[in-house]
Parts: structure tokens; sequence; C-alpha cells
């Protein structure tokens, strides 16, 4: 099986998102708004990470 | 005027009589189960399917499943997270899962999903234990 970093950035940002968001809040809603939350830090941390090392690589 | 309403602070209930020992080890053996013992379906579902998944993906993407070493500190510490999948570390031994030699970028992931797959099952079995005691409201 090969995917793309990205793809792999998705899958683990969501799974991760899916245990952070049930285990770390009470209510249902709340456990939702959590993991969405979670879902973009992870995903919105690695974009702002990636461009910061081709700002200093370039 | 403004009236300030405090709520009385409420222990949380007990809301199972299951040892909460049990509903701790049942939840690190199989992702979920300890939920399951609280009836939690969507929670146990949810949990299993991903941690399930993670692991899954983890193998397939050639990650490594390591072995006790105490040689190296780093084998070390993946070696525990990797143990907190319970019996799917035990199948992936048996079946020898996750023995190749990482050769690509993607196999690196493939040995983090696995871990993390690992820390994430401890922190839904510790979720579980607390749901037991009473300690997490809900």
């Amino acid at each position: 099986m090969t995917i793309s970093h990205f793809s792999a950035v998705l899958l683990f940002s969501l799974f991760a998102s899916v245990v952070f968001g049930i285990t770390q809040r009470s209510e249902p809603r709340m456990m939702i708004r959590f993991g969405m939350f979670c879902f973009a830090m992870f995903v919105g941390g690695t974009i702002i990470a990636s461009w910061l090392m081709w700002l200093i690589k370039h | 005027m403004t009236t300030n309403v405090q709520a009385q602070a409420r222990p949380a209930q007990k809301i199972t009589s299951l040892p909460p020992a049990l509903i701790l080890i049942a939840g690190w053996l199989v992702p979920g189960a300890g939920h399951l013992l609280l009836k939690k379906w969507t929670r146990a579902a949810l949990l299993f399917v991903s941690i399930v998944a993670m692991f899954g993906i983890g193998l397939a993407l050639k990650g490594k499943v390591y072995s006790p070493n105490a040689a190296e500190l780093l084998d070390m510490l993946n070696f525990a997270g990797d143990l907190g999948t319970g019996l799917l570390y035990v199948m992936a031994r048996a079946f020898d899962l996750g023995q190749a030699a990482v050769q690509v970028a993607v196999a690196d992931y493939g040995t983090k999903f696995i871990v993390v797959a690992g820390l994430l099952n401890i922190v839904a079995a510790v979720d579980a234990h607390s749901l037991a005691t009473g300690r997490k409201a809900s």
C-alpha cells in the first residue's frame, strides 16, 4: 500500500481527532466540536509547518 | 441587574457494577471494549474503528512492529507504544507482521501509525476506566 504524504496526514488527523474528541469531552456535542478542532489543528499545523520548512529552504 | 446562579458541584455517578480494573484491561486488550462494557455503543464502535484502522494502515504501509529491545532507548519507547494496542500487537507478532525492514518514507509513517494507535488505545482505555469509577461524568 502506498499513500501520499498528505493522505497520511489526513488519515492520522482523522483517527487521532476521533479518539481525542471522545475521550477529552463529556457531552456528545462538545466531543464533535473538540474533534473537529483537533482535526483542524492537526491539518492546519502540518500545512503551516510545511510552508515554514519551504521558506527556510528557499 | 444580573443574577449569578451557581450550580452545586455534583460528584459523577458510577455507571456500572463491573470492576473498573476489568474495564481498563478490556479496553487495553481490545480497542473500544471498555466503552462497550459500559454500554457506550457508539463511542466503542468509533474507538474500535479508529484504532484498528490506524493499526491496519500502519501495517499496510509496511510499518515496523517493535519487539522488546533493551539496547536502544527509542526502541523501548516504540515498543511501549506498540504494546498499547493490546491483542492487536499479540496478533501482529504471532502472524509475523511488521517485521520487514523499513525501506521507504511511508513505511516510517506506518511505524508511527502503529505506535500512535497504541498510545490512543491507552487513552481510550483510561477514559473507560474514568467513566467506570465516576471520575468522568458521561
